[in-house]
């Protein structure tokens, strides 16, 4: 194996909040920092859960931090979230979340009825979604140098039999799918914290999306190309990736795609796109043409499936991008999400 | 959604869609400028410039607030965050805005306090809850916002507040809307005029476009059928060899304007006897400055600031792209050096920005995409 220096293009001279956006500049700092010093010799594209093989046994893992502001908000909170994230990372990569390991880090002062929630919750959480805590680790900063608590949640899953992912086996004509409306966390999110005078009735979408990965598994296994789930930059940023990653071009109808009217309202008023609002219970997964429609017939049936729909295509143009066409027939392309316009959502 | 899906509605459009191309006379080219930075955005998320046949060229306008200040107004507001006491609080559109030393979100992650407010109110709101901080309101915008900073200095003033102040870089519409005709490279057939602006001014003050210029103006609205409805209504026009303004946004835009807005904002404002813009230099009263009796809630009466003058980077092409002499990616620099996400010039950063719109909508164009196809 030949050794060569890693190679830095990262050179940026200080971190600002869009490197943990999700989009654009975050991608920048794993590819142009991480991957060169800590995984030089990784093949190909870098997803959110690693499979590796212990013992000739293949397992998924994956790690995620939760700092979303407020803790609490309508239809969850950090400790649902803590779980159900790395829950759903593990899902899409293929694989049944088997354990997973949490650390806290909490901040002096923080009233321990507020932890104890969301412990509680985590627990309830998991329990849902039949994976067992199996360890954990508590660290305590002073008053001031941490907002009140942050987790994070490292897991280890068992892989699905007849699931194989990957962005390079995506090929023109698949299908890309989508579990339900998109955005709902985000806005949440967004409207939980009070900065804007805006009240809708809306809910954060979190949850364990493996009931749904299962049965789109269970009809399509072999047909299904990519999976997502679509969290910080929404599926804009996820879908472009997908594009980068596999050298397509991704084509999706925007008629097709489901927001609900308080998303679409939201995103009116504050100049966003629905489609870089982050989820925390979807996912979007890239489906052979043959098999797309028994695996949305297999997703709509499932509880919680009802929304799905087939939202586009992948085509040989416009490679590497995401174009979006309009209802009049006009087009537009959609880019990864640029900056951070909600920043600690998740 | 209300008042929205109606206004997006396919067959409609349609319908607008085939009207313009009956209208436009297949030996002319349009040039139509639409001066609203919101209407650039419109037009490029909606895909609208699809629908128009070649000959009819959208222009865009130099109406997007955030890219017409100068780098040195940046740098002054942002001068005032060097005293740790201070809050400097600014839209959202603002913060990757890049001064000399660094766009206000660079300011923010090196410890400044730099906030994102939603309204003036909302930074007057923060001047109550942090009395021991002084606030400073970066205003910026045309009309359209220039009411709600009035009020909302009013409003201080009542209120008695000490510790709030607004750097003002509002600007109005018309003088803009001369610059561009007075440029000698500029050849338009009309307007699509702004909407929000009109709200405040009504549809008066743009008479003068189509009795001394000949140029037909229509005040729009900003969903894809309001556009393209104008654009019907500037043909239509242009066919009968008539030049007048008319208003096809009528649901919002009242003739007269809205006289309390324009009361609020004499009572607050008086002309600049000149400002810069950036790309079109310095135009005679054509901005606004806070009047001495409100002197207090005035950073500028107030503080000390630099009165830094900047010259935009000499390859940048901000100026010509601002006038419509240059479409964006014409510019050396358009996705080059100049993106979203490390701006050179300001038409990059807003998303009302034409650069911007151009970059994120349509940055690889042409491409051949059968939008029929059934997906």
């Amino acid at each position: 194996m030949a050794t060569t220096a890693p190679k830095i293009k990262f050179r940026e001279p200080q971190i600002e909040m869009a490197h943990g956006a999700g989009g654009k500049a975050s991608r920048r700092l794993v590819e142009g920092l991480f991957a060169p010093l800590l995984f030089a010799g990784a093949q190909g594209p870098l997803s959110d859960a690693a499979h590796i093989q212990i013992n000739g046994t293949r397992i998924a893992m994956t790690t995620d931090s939760f700092v979303v502001s407020p803790l609490r908000f309508p239809g969850g909170s950090i400790g649902e979230l803590a779980i159900n994230g790395t829950v759903n990372d593990l899902a899409v990569s293929g694989a049944r979340a088997e354990a997973i390991v949490v650390t806290f880090v909490l901040e002096a002062g923080l009233p321990t009825d507020i932890l104890e929630a969301e412990v509680r919750a985590m627990g309830q959480a998991a329990e849902a979604a039949g994976v067992r805590i199996a360890g954990g680790d508590t660290k305590v900063v002073e008053h001031g140098k941490a907002d009140r608590m942050y987790i994070t949640t490292t897991g280890v899953g068992r892989l699905l039999p007849g699931v194989a992912i990957s962005p390079e086996s995506v090929q023109p004509g698949d299908k890309i799918l989508l579990s339900g409306a998109i955005g709902d966390h985000g806005i949440t999110i967004l409207l939980a914290r009070g900065e804007l005078d805006i009240e809708a009735e809306i809910r954060s979408d979190t949850r364990s999306v493996f009931p749904l990965v299962q049965s789109i598994v269970r009809a399509a296994g072999g047909g299904i190309r990519w999976m997502r789930d679509p969290t910080r930059g929404g599926v804009a940023t996820s879908l472009n990736e997908l594009a980068r990653d596999c050298g397509r071009g991704i084509v999706l109808s925007e008629e097709k795609i489901p927001v609900r009217d308080a998303v679409r309202g939201a995103c009116e008023l504050l100049g966003l796109d629905p489609l870089h609002i982050a989820n925390e219970g979807q996912f979007l997964a890239v489906v052979s043409a043959d098999q797309a429609d028994a695996a949305l017939e297999a997703l709509r049936r499932a509880p919680g499936g009802a929304e799905a729909v087939i939202i586009g295509e992948v085509r040989d143009e416009p490679a590497g991008s995401v174009l979006v066409t309009t209802l009049y027939g006009g087009s537009r392309l959609v880019d990864m999400l640029v900056g951070d316009p909600l920043p600690r959502i998740c | 959604m209300k008042y929205v899906d109606e206004f997006r509605a396919p067959e409609l459009i349609s319908k607008a869609g085939e009207e313009i191309r009956r209208l436009a006379d297949p030996k002319h080219h349009y040039r139509i400028m639409e001066v609203c930075g919101g209407h650039t955005h419109a037009i490029y998320r909606f895909g609208l410039k699809d629908l128009l046949p070649e000959n009819v060229e959208l222009i865009h306008g130099p109406g997007c607030p955030v890219c017409v200040l100068p780098m040195g107004r940046i740098d002054d507001g942002l001068s005032l965050t060097a005293n740790p006491e201070f809050i400097f609080a600014a839209f959202g559109d603002m913060m990757r805005v890049p001064g000399t030393h660094g766009s206000p979100l660079e300011y923010k992650a090196r410890g400044m306090d730099v906030r994102i407010v939603y309204s003036p109110a909302d930074a007057l709101k923060l001047a109550r809850l942090n009395p021991q901080k002084h606030v400073v309101f970066f205003a910026i915008g045309f009309e359209t916002t220039a009411p709600s900073t009035a009020l909302t200095i009013i409003r201080a003033r009542a209120e008695g507040l000490p510790n709030f102040s607004v750097f003002c870089n509002h600007v109005t519409i018309i003088p803009a809307i001369r610059a561009i005709l007075d440029s000698p490279d500029m050849r338009l057939d009309g307007f699509v005029g702004p909407g929000h602006v009109s709200t405040v001014i009504g549809c008066r003050p743009y008479e003068w476009i189509a009795k001394d210029q000949g140029k037909p103006v229509v005040v729009s609205g900003f969903e894809p059928l309001d556009i393209l409805q104008s654009i019907v209504m500037l043909l239509r026009q242009l066919r009968g060899g008539q030049a007048i303004v008319e208003n096809q946004y009528k649901r919002v835009v009242p003739w007269e304007g809205n006289p309390a807005a324009l009361r609020a904002m004499a009572e607050v404002f008086e002309l600049r006897p000149y400002f810069e813009w950036r790309g079109l230099g310095f135009i005679s009263q054509s901005a606004l400055k806070i009047r001495s009796a409100y002197g207090e809630w005035d950073s500028e009466q107030r503080f000390t600031v630099p009165g830094v003058r900047v010259t935009d980077p000499k390859a940048a092409q901000c100026g010509e792209v601002l006038k419509g002499v240059l479409k964006p990616s014409q510019c050396k620099l358009f996705g080059r050096e100049c993106t979203p996400e490390q701006p050179v010039g300001a038409l990059m950063v807003s998303s009302e920005g034409s650069c911007a719109a151009h970059y994120n909508y349509s940055q690889h164009r042409p491409i051949t995409i059968d939008a029929a196809a059934s997906l």
